[in-house]
């Protein structure tokens, strides 16, 4: 049984439809990356399994469970996290206030899994009292998915991990995404930055149009001539 | 000038109260709540309420309390005028608000039928209460001459007293608290606080409790400082905007001083204009924030 399977999923905003039956796996422990052109519907996939958009058509199930109709906040509940693209942090809240927010819902002693969160991003530490607001981007980006971390999810969902940052930051990122997917996190990413995205990936995903257009493994599609000629820039 | 210095601090606490859950409002729910005014005459006239019927069915008598004007029984009200005056705003939530949100409407019609809800409230206390004034307890208010020549009533330094007492609580409740947190988390960004699992509709709910019971606390001192009357939240309406303004839509911190600027201007004025001016000034004041600082003292770039 996969973790996720999104089974011929049809979904749009308004009127307009964006996914035409876009069926995907993901399995336990896994990295699995998500990419295409822009505007080929890898956010609008996203949102319709975190249940910010509502499937026009077809199946999401999660761990077995039927979760095709659920609401974000129902989701979480689960252990399925998300990391949305932009204003991915509280900008007015402090890292630590950031972090707690993440574990809203838990009802028990979270201060344990904070300090394995700071663990995982010891530059977080130092900077626990000041405002996400004004931190860089890159560590804007590890509070967000510090944030998501804080539920202990079974799985993480994430928009662009690397959008707009420097090279440097980009590597450091994918890296420490290796580090949590060590701890037995599975990992969807979605990624305009393909060939980084296929390098640290099991497996990928290539959505044209909305469509399902190539799956393999990370290592087959990096090396796929036709994905080269349309993604990586060769 | 002193004095009016003093005064401008009464009215700049009473002003605060308002703001302070006007702009709360404001971060939650995304629209300015043209009837929050009227929650603060709403708070006063249930006080009213309560001291002069309700308690003195119940067979309490009262005496005042030391050189202050009123007695215990007055301090007691606080306590269910707030928690009923955040019940009527809940409940104006659950009718008006909350459909219209589902539905996706623009802020600008939330904005209106806010208004609508001003005049539906004070037409309420109309009926109720009629068009007089009244006051909580008759008598002459013995003057306290202060250093620096400042002169103010026993009341007054109740009012200010009461008013940062509990904007005090207010600060540890949004700094130190899970929900607190929370809601500067939801006013902040309300997308990812949805995705994190906050309840955002019962974070709603909370904010007009607490907007709704500061601005009865401020509706009360208002009416401890002058007298009970229909328009008395409606004519403050404007200052409270402009104390939001100027502090920074949606900060609360930012309300707090945007509060006492305003009160301190309006009252300082009157040495030089007539009193009947003073919405006026709030007015240009507000005007000239949204000319030269429109993101308010404390909104960042």
């Amino acid at each position: 049984m996969s973790l996720l399977h999104v089974e011929s999923v049809v979904c749009g905003y308004g009127e307009m439809e964006i996914l035409h039956n876009v069926s995907i796996r993901v399995e336990k422990g896994e990295i699995v990356s998500l990419i295409g052109p822009n505007g080929a519907g890898k956010s609008t996939l996203m949102k319709s399994v975190f249940g910010l958009l509502s499937a026009w058509q077809g199946r999401i199930l999660f761990a077995g469970d039927e979760i095709t109709r659920m609401k974000p906040e129902q989701i979480v509940r689960r252990g399925l996290c998300y990391v949305p693209q932009v204003d991915n942090v509280f900008s007015s809240l402090t890292v630590q206030e950031n972090l707690e927010m993440g574990a809203f819902i838990r009802d028990d002693d979270y201060r344990p899994r904070i300090q394995e969160v700071y663990d995982l991003f010891p530059d977080l530490k130092g900077r626990r009292g000041t405002r996400v607001g004004k931190l860089s981007g890159g560590m804007r980006q590890m509070v967000a998915l510090g944030r998501a971390l804080m539920l202990d999810p079974h799985m993480l969902l994430l928009d662009e991990p690397s959008a707009g940052l420097a090279p440097l930051v980009v590597e450091l990122i994918f890296e420490r995404i290796r580090a949590i997917n060590q701890q037995g996190v599975t990992l969807l990413i979605v990624e305009q930055n393909a060939r980084k995205a296929l390098e640290s990936s099991d497996r990928g995903y290539v959505l044209v149009d909305g469509q399902n257009r190539l799956e393999g493994l990370g290592r087959e599609l990096l090396a796929d001539q036709q994905i080269g000629e349309l993604f990586l820039g060769r | 000038m002193a004095e009016l210095l003093g005064y401008g601090i009464v009215l700049g606490s009473i002003i605060t109260l308002g703001a302070i859950g006007l702009t709360l409002v404001y971060g939650i729910a995304r629209f300015g709540n043209f009837a929050h005014g009227d929650l603060m005459t709403l708070g006063a006239y249930l006080a009213l309420l309560l001291t002069t019927n309700v308690f003195p069915a119940l067979g309490i008598s009262d005496s005042r309390l030391g050189p202050l004007s009123f007695g215990w029984v007055m301090l007691v009200s606080f306590v269910p005028a707030m928690a009923a005056t955040g019940l009527v705003a809940v409940v104006v939530d659950r009718l008006v608000y909350r459909r219209m949100r589902r539905l996706r409407v623009p802020p600008v019609m939330l904005a209106m039928a806010s208004l609508a809800t001003a005049f539906i409230l004070r037409s309420l206390i109309y009926i109720a209460w009629g068009p007089d004034f009244h006051f909580y307890t008759p008598g002459l208010r013995p003057m306290l001459m202060l250093p620096l020549g400042i002169k103010l009533r026993p009341d007054q330094i109740f009012i200010i007293l009461i008013a940062w007492a509990l904007v005090v609580l207010l600060y540890f409740f949004l700094q130190r608290t899970k929900m607190g947190k929370a809601l500067r988390a939801m006013a902040d960004n309300a997308d990812l606080a949805r995705i994190s699992g906050i309840p955002t509709e019962q974070m709603t709910t909370w904010t007009w409790i607490i907007g709704g019971g500061m601005a009865a606390a401020g509706g009360i001192l208002l009416g401890i400082d002058s007298q009970v009357r229909p328009e008395m939240g409606w004519i403050l309406l404007l200052p409270l905007f402009a104390a939001v303004v100027l502090g920074g839509i949606g900060n609360a911190y930012g309300a707090l001083v945007g509060g006492l600027v305003i009160g301190i201007v309006q009252q300082v004025s009157t040495q030089w204009l007539l009193p009947a001016y003073k919405p006026a000034v709030a007015f240009t004041v507000l005007i000239l924030i949204l000319l030269l600082r429109p993101q308010g003292i404390f909104g960042g770039g």
